[in-house]
């Protein structure tokens, strides 16, 4: 037993240190036009060798940090709240609150902050939409961003072409994207699990590579730049209005033009968006088709013989989702103004994935406040950039290791027979 | 009014080389409990498979209602009223007892998803109907009280009960219940027993049932097939089958 823990030990010791030398004991360098072969620092060395000697130890010692970690208290929400009772009639109080202080909180503070909180939402929606289709339906989907590509290139390319508007591209394009949704669920809703997770993955490249090479309409790898931003009933929140009977806001409301009433804006839209995500998501949880989405993923076997469609449920859970990162993509490119192929890799997939897990699968408000720490931790470590995803990685490992049910379990809404 | 309701003929299913059930002849009429018995592995529970869609038999045709089943999917002929249970108990386990109830009625509930989206007031009313009905099946089955509860809480009795008021709630007219008495207790088994026979007295369904209890199939039974080895053996009344030497020989193996 004993000497297996030790073999195990060395084992992982020394993939660490394989792993370790690969990607931080060399890096490559251009020295003009060649490559150059650079040995990391002494110092990172040393870090290297206390890593390996970390990850040694604690293979070695795997029962005691077990245990160590089985004693730590699990925080325990439900206690701290107020009962059953005294929860429901605070509820809509403490969500009229959470709102109206989303409202005035961008106005007291910085217009970084304001920007990052935007980001912040974009991703809370992505996560919400892939929380349907992952978390709620049990299909695991690896290229969400495919219709995050696909909302925010229907906004870029119609404004582009044809100078629609942010409002009537909206709708446009969560529909477009729940049309690809549907259009790929429908050959491969099929496949279970590890096999529909590859098609998922493959179909997230083919976007991106079309988007990538199909020059003549999206401009390829260069992007499109000059996207309109989003009006207010047609006033604009640029210095000077653009059309001909166009007015900008500020003209408007008589006051004197600043950048930040633009950013506050587009804050503001980002906390419409995600109040309407949330409030359709929360009643679908709800409704006969949440439950199907469960159901189904609890026993297929046993709903097809209940004279359950699977096909059409798990298609409307697929068609959902899409439609919801369509929303969140057609609201990015209104807000960066520049899309390119890029910004819809695959690590943006794994991130809002990432966000799905670790809030807890099915929980709404797991989702959110893993959206907020998947999104703010990164830009407060900003100098560790280089070594994110290996952060990402120990966050996953300590996670499955703490709490492997997410940050907030799912709390199913229990619907009760009144006698 | 003994009108038939099932009407099986020359049901052949084979994987590959292996004749699991081969040319089977069953007839179900309304308001019958209709028992299949046979050894372990003779087939009984792919006869299943193939009435309820999911095998696709190799041959023979079924006719249910006066219409063939052939190319339908499983869903849709469990929606033309013929719902089946399984050998292992299928709950949706993290569910309470009466989602259990609403998750059957989902084609009866699938109005719009605008109309759920805002509460309209159609919604409502066929929320509140499946609601009635699940309470109906709950208290026809002695579940009610337990409501609430957490499916994969229940005793395993409850479980198989709630299985059968799963089924039922769908609004069938034939039911097929595959060893519903494995696991239970005499005293369950008796429940079962009389729960059954009031679905087909009282509530005017046929069942088809496969079982190993013989003194539940023998007391219920209108009509028994014996199936051995994937072929039918013999048919008739509790004491026809009971008396007959092929199928004593069957069970019992020859001297």
């Amino acid at each position: 037993m004993q000497s297996n823990k030790l073999y195990s030990a060395i084992f992982a010791a020394g993939i660490t240190l394989i792993l370790a030398c690969l990607m931080i004991g060399v890096k490559l360098d251009t020295e003009g036009t060649q490559l150059a072969v650079r040995g990391a620092t002494a110092e990172q060395w040393t870090w290297i060798g206390l890593g390996v000697g970390l990850v040694f130890l604690s293979q070695l010692f795997s029962a005691q940090i077990d245990a160590f970690f089985g004693k730590l208290p699990k925080p325990q929400l439900g206690k701290l709240l107020p009962e059953e009772r005294k929860r429901a009639t605070l509820k809509p109080w403490l969500i009229a609150a959470l709102i109206v202080g989303m409202i005035i909180w961008p106005f007291m503070v910085s217009r970084g902050s304001v920007d990052l909180a935007t980001l912040t939402l974009i991703y809370i929606m992505l996560g919400l939409g892939l929380n349907i289709v992952v978390g709620l339906a049990g299909l695991l989907d690896l290229g969400f961003v495919a219709f995050y590509a696909v909302g925010a290139y229907t906004y870029a390319l119609l404004s582009m072409y044809f100078g629609l508007s942010f409002w009537v591209c909206l709708p446009i394009s969560a529909g477009l994207a729940a049309l690809f949704g549907f259009i790929l669920g429908f050959p491969v809703l099929r496949l279970r699990g590890d096999y529909l997770a590859i098609v998922t993955l493959g179909f997230g490249e083919i976007i991106r590579i079309l988007l990538n090479n199909w020059t003549a309409v999206t401009n390829g790898p260069s992007g499109i730049s000059g996207i309109a931003k989003p009006t207010l009933f047609g006033l604009e929140f640029t210095r000077r209005a653009k059309g001909e009977d166009a007015q900008t806001f500020h003209d408007f409301m008589g006051i004197s033009y600043s950048s930040s009433y633009k950013v506050i804006f587009l804050y503001l839209i980002a906390v419409l968006l995600v109040c309407v995500v949330v409030y359709v998501i929360n009643r679908l949880m709800r409704m006969p088709i949440g439950r199907a989405w469960e159901a189904l993923r609890e026993d297929e076997i046993a709903c097809r013989s209940l004279g359950l469609n699977r096909t059409a449920i798990k298609l409307s859970a697929f068609t959902i989702g899409a439609s919801t990162a369509g929303f969140a993509g057609a609201f990015f490119s209104a807000r960066q103004g520049f899309i390119s192929p890029e910004s819809f890799i695959f690590i943006e997939s794994a991130i809002i994935l990432a966000i799905v897990v670790l809030g807890g699968m099915g929980s709404q408000v797991g989702v959110i406040l893993a959206a907020i720490v998947m999104t703010i931790l990164p830009e407060l470590a900003r100098e560790f950039a280089e070594y994110r995803m290996l952060m990402f990685g120990l966050l996953m490992v300590i996670m499955m290791r703490w709490r492997p049910e997410g940050l907030v379990p799912m709390k199913r809404p229990h619907l009760e027979l009144k006698q | 009014m003994s009108q038939l309701l099932l009407d099986v003929q020359g049901l052949t299913m084979r994987f590959g080389g292996l004749v699991a059930v081969n040319k089977v002849d069953l007839k179900v009429k309304n308001r019958q409990i209709v028992s299949i018995i046979g050894p372990n592995g003779a087939g009984k529970t792919t006869v299943f498979n193939c009435l309820s869609g999911f095998y696709i038999p190799t041959e023979g045709s079924v006719m249910f209602n006066g219409r063939e089943l052939a190319g339908l999917k499983d869903f849709q002929i469990s929606r033309k009223g013929l719902v089946r249970t399984f050998q292992h108990v299928r709950l949706f386990s993290k569910m309470t007892v009466i989602e259990n109830m609403l998750v059957a009625q989902h084609r009866h509930l699938n109005t719009n998803l605008l109309s759920g989206l805002f509460k309209t007031s159609s919604y409502r009313r066929l929320q509140q109907e499946a609601m009635d009905r699940a309470a109906y099946w709950l208290k026809e089955v002695d579940l009610l009280e337990f409501a609430n509860r957490e499916a994969g809480n229940l005793a395993y009795g409850q479980q198989r009960r709630l299985e059968i008021a799963r089924c039922m709630v769908t609004q069938p007219e034939l039911l097929l219940l595959d060893e519903p008495a494995a696991g239970l207790n005499p005293n369950e088994t008796k429940e079962l027993d009389e729960l059954i026979v009031k679905l087909r007295d009282e509530h005017e369904i046929s069942v088809l049932l496969i079982e190993h209890d013989m003194g539940l199939v023998m007391g219920i039974s209108d009509h028994i097939y014996v199936i051995a080895q994937g072929t039918p053996l013999a048919d008739g009344t509790a004491e026809e089958i009971k008396n007959n030497p092929d199928v004593i020989k069957a069970y019992l193996g020859e001297e």
